[in-house]
């Protein structure tokens, strides 16, 4: 297990080292961001001064390792467009925002997907199979940002019972959790049904059934408990793609949180803060797939050994 | 479970919603989608009080949505169609040669896999639309992008266990070469995954070109794609909720019956595929 979690590690590590060099390399391609911060009347003096201040001037690869070095303490220097804050210091004052929202959302689409899932699976053939297929494949199907246009048309512009937009209480995540989370829920829904049809059909569940078993038990200790870990693997993922969907519904709903965030910062080309979202996301994402990876390992000891 | 019957279904809302209008638009479409009638700007549809000029109503130029959309169908067949079978061919050719060599190939492609993932495909279409500008090709290189690391991993696995088996092993005692192997035993045994593959990544792709086009990062204006159209209905919720309506909806069906005809495939010819 130790050498599986090492190895893991390093992997990550070595995904990371590139995602940096992608990142630094993206930003340096896009052009200088002098442009944008002086008058264009500025004199040579003046650009070359600015160069010299923000270590434009160096060569590359001292420009990359002074971002690796600043990077891996957090520091990606100040915001162009937030005048007087660290790069830093902007995502992290809209990070909880973008954690709230992602949380809720994700907590929507497992409270809905997982029982889904194992209703359609038992009762598969039924009216209830039906339904939730039926559902998770317009789920898969619908664009967010037009799912949060049409909520706001119905919920809060027709019948008025929720805001259309802004921060605030839970009121106001409610719409935009759910614009977030429809595209999950239909993915974990079918997830989770296929791999609990094919734990009902082993040999271990049918013994459970013969022994006299409840059908609660048969279906949630037996069943499930073994057929948890397929939804588990896809954690990872699913982490991941609530926080890109962040970026889309947040600008739907002027939701002020990260993602949001890196829409401002690349309109207005602000290197510092776009290195720092991509990073910040990046980083989140790899985590999450480590310790599903991890998790996983320690749950089927065959992934260990395989 | 696996119907054998052609999903008639969802054949006819593809055709009807996507492929007809991609095809014909210069023919059906009633009126010309980049001209302004400023006397008739913000006409509702006809059902909804409007009348027959602009079946499904204007927008804040007087543009007549319906034609908008009908042209909009085009470009989303073009890019993903595009994208698809470049994604498609080399994350399965990339999966091909890491599964067949494995060693350090394998170690570098899977690596490479890795990294794709870990990139959220938003942000990086966000990065490049600021390096090159909101284009066409900047639009498929985020699709090729999203695309390939998939298909290499599915395409890697199944060629692992592949060859090991007996008629790679015979192919390469009578002295086939690897690219023989590789073209002639191993790739017929993983062209079904690859097509159900495709066809199932088809719609999240539609999507995909959809959301980056209602960010402003996609194909650029004044081309009239289904999220730019989207994108143009935003601010009048209130007011006129048909021109981000109808759009809307075209993704959706659109988006719908590939997923169905995607999942009749899988059935048909891989069911073991597990896609999310």
């Amino acid at each position: 297990m130790t050498r599986f979690a090492l190895l893991r590690l390093v992997q990550s590590l070595v995904s990371l080292f590139a995602i940096t060099v992608i990142v630094f390399g993206l930003s340096h391609a896009t052009g200088s961001p002098i442009d944008t911060m002086l008058p264009d009347d500025a004199t040579t003096e003046q650009i070359a001064a600015l160069s010299r201040n923000l270590g434009l001037d160096e060569p590359l690869w001292r420009q990359y390792l002074v971002f690796l070095g600043n990077a891996l303490q957090g520091d990606f220097g100040m915001s162009l467009k937030w005048r007087g804050q660290s790069a830093m210091g902007v995502v992290l004052d809209r990070l909880p925002a973008t954690l709230r929202l992602g949380g809720l959302a994700l907590l929507i689409s497992i409270a809905v997907a997982i029982p889904a899932g194992v209703v359609s699976a038992v009762r598969r053939g039924t009216w209830a199979d039906h339904l939730v297929r039926g559902f998770a494949l317009f789920g898969q199907s619908i664009p967010a940002f037009w799912l949060g246009i049409v909520l706001i048309w119905i919920f809060a512009v027709g019948l008025g019972w929720l805001p259309t937009s802004g921060h605030g209480g839970l009121a106001h995540m409610i719409l935009p959790a759910i614009s977030i989370a429809a595209f999950q829920i239909a993915a974990l829904t079918r997830l989770t049904r296929s791999a609990m049809l094919e734990v009902l059909d082993t040999e271990y569940v049918k013994l459970a059934r013969i022994k006299g078993a409840s059908e609660t038990a048969v279906v949630w200790r037996h069943a499930f408990a073994n057929a948890a870990i397929v939804p588990l693997t896809y954690f990872g993922v699913l982490a991941g793609s609530v926080l890109t969907g962040s970026i889309v519904v947040e600008t739907v709903f002027g939701w002020p949180g990260a993602g949001w965030l890196a829409i401002e910062a690349i309109r207005a080309r602000d290197f510092p803060v776009i290195q720092a979202v991509v990073m910040f996301f990046a980083l989140a994402f790899l985590l999450a797939n480590v310790l599903v990876d991890l998790l996983y390992a320690w749950v089927d000891p065959r992934v260990r050994h395989g | 479970m696996a119907s054998s019957r052609l999903p008639v279904i969802p054949l006819a809302l593809l055709v009807l919603v996507l492929l007809g209008p991609a095809l014909l638009a210069d023919l059906i479409a009633p009126h010309d989608p980049y001209q302004s009638h400023l006397r008739n700007r913000l006409q509702p549809p006809v059902f909804a009080g409007g009348g027959w000029e602009f079946i499904l109503g204007t927008d804040r130029l007087g543009r007549c949505i319906l034609s908008r959309i009908l042209h909009g169908a085009r470009y989303a067949v073009a890019i993903s169609a595009v994208g698809i079978v470049l994604g498609a061919a080399l994350g399965s050719a990339l999966g091909l040669l890491a599964g067949y060599a494995r060693g350090w190939t394998d170690a570098v492609v899977m690596r490479l896999v890795d990294i794709s993932f870990a990139l959220p495909s938003v942000l990086l279409a966000l990065a490049l639309a600021v390096v090159f500008g909101p284009s066409f090709s900047a639009v498929l290189a985020v699709i090729v992008f999203v695309l390939w690391a998939s298909f290499a991993r599915q395409v890697r696995g199944e060629v692992l266990s592949l060859r090991e088996r007996d008629f790679v092993a015979r192919a390469r005692v009578a002295g086939a070469s690897h690219l023989r192997i590789l073209s002639r035993h191993i790739l017929p045994n993983v062209a079904n995954t690859i097509t159900v593959m495709a066809t199932l990544q088809l719609g999240v792709i539609i999507l995909l070109e959809a959301t980056l086009s209602f960010l402003g990062i996609g194909v650029p204006r004044p081309t009239p794609t289904w999220g730019l159209l989207v994108a143009d209905g935003r601010q009048f919720v209130v007011s006129a909720w048909w021109i981000s309506f109808f759009p809307g909806l075209a993704i959706l069906l659109s988006v719908l019956s590939i997923n169905l005809l995607g999942d009749w495939l899988r059935d048909r010819l891989d069911p073991r595929l597990q896609q999310v």
